[in-house]
């Protein structure tokens, strides 16, 4: 039996609507990421370091606005970059569950940044070559800028892994809290496969040995101990997401929930 | 951690391949690698240049301005050295 035109169009809308979410999902992770990083400004450690954070804040936002202004082009709805980073509430935000998670030390922050930056890392240099010319032009952009976001966030790993007994039962403890974040960065759903079966993007399950390769490497110089496996996959690109994720959206949404369509 | 504890680095930056590096100013950074990626997010954020020296302060060996008569005084009358007696063609960039 040949499949007739309504269920080619039914699939063809399944198709679209994966590749919607599955570009929003990045979008997420970057944006959110971004913003926590942005938090840092006016705090952080040291003038330098104050700038380093807000440089890596406007890298992450900058890519969080090209995907959101594609997921908001393939959606069809005639939401762009602002409607989508401001106008929806968490339940409807699709990031990684760990890029949520607060600053808390300098320790918490440079861990997230850089278990985030190696698995960016892995994923931008496979969009490169995506079927998806758009998403592939985009991955190129980012992927520049999270070589150097992989640099920055391991060298701080090992120096402080590798620092003062402070510094490094600190850093190892802020790795014991939010390794169990990691398994979500390896957990396909359907979106995933649905976007790896049509070439738009890899396999997670691809990409979970050369990460946890290049993890493993740089606990070693950091003299870190790698936490043990926890089997939980958490479900923040599913909407699901710890408590944390509406108190950063109060913040960032504020000005546009407050006086909309504010512009200056 | 105070930024006091961190030695304080010169930072240098070559704008374009073929000119010289310059002095732009200093941070301070825990080590090197970390000096190179400070200069290159508190001076390079504006695409100021393509290449970074940075070079640990206290390396630095300067002249004493107690000197500076001795050191550079002498020069003031020997007009002769300068250039200014040529001309020079317009092909020359970056003299």
């Amino acid at each position: 039996m040949s499949a007739t035109p309504a269920m080619r169009k039914a699939a063809d809308t399944a198709h679209e609507e994966a590749r919607f979410r599955y570009v929003l999902r990045l979008a997420d992770t970057s944006l959110v990421l971004g913003q926590r990083l942005g938090e840092w400004i006016g705090r952080a450690p040291a003038l330098e370091e104050d700038l380093a954070l807000a440089n890596l804040s406007l890298d992450l936002i900058g890519q969080a606005r090209l995907l959101l202004t594609y997921a908001g082009e393939l959606e069809g709805r005639g939401r762009d970059e602002d409607a989508l980073a401001f106008l929806r509430d968490a339940p409807e935000f699709v990031n990684l569950t760990l890029a949520e998670q607060p600053n808390d030390d300098f320790g918490h922050t440079i861990v997230r940044q850089w278990l985030i930056d190696a698995w960016q890392l892995e994923i931008y240099t496979r969009l490169e070559h995506s079927t998806d010319t758009r998403l592939a032009a985009i991955a190129a952009k980012a992927l520049r800028e999270t070589r150097y976001h992989y640099r920055f966030s391991s060298g701080w790993l090992v120096r402080l892994g590798d620092g003062t007994p402070e510094s490094h039962r600190r850093i190892q403890s802020a790795l014991d809290d939010l390794w169990r974040f990691t398994p979500e960065l390896f957990a396909p759903d359907e979106v995933d496969e649905r976007m790896s079966d049509a070439g738009i993007a890899p396999p997670l399950t691809e990409l979970a040995s050369p990460w946890s390769a290049r993890i493993d490497e740089a606990l070693r110089a950091a003299t870190l101990t790698r936490p043990a496996s926890q089997p939980y996959p958490w479900h923040g690109k599913r909407g699901v997401h710890t408590e944390h994720l509406g108190h950063l959206l109060a913040e960032m949404q504020h000005l546009q929930r407050t006086y909309p369509g504010a512009r200056w | 951690m105070s930024e006091a504890d961190w030695p304080l680095f010169e930072v240098f930056i070559r704008s374009r391949s073929g000119l010289e590096h310059k002095h732009v100013g200093s941070l301070h950074a825990a080590d090197a690698r970390m000096a190179i990626e400070h200069a290159r997010d508190v001076y390079t954020r504006r695409q100021e240049g393509v290449s970074l020296w940075v070079v640990r302060s206290a390396d630095i060996v300067a002249s004493d301005p107690g000197e500076a008569e001795a050191l550079f005084e002498p020069a003031r009358d020997k007009v002769y050295r300068h250039p200014t007696f040529y001309a020079i063609p317009e092909e020359v960039k970056n003299l």
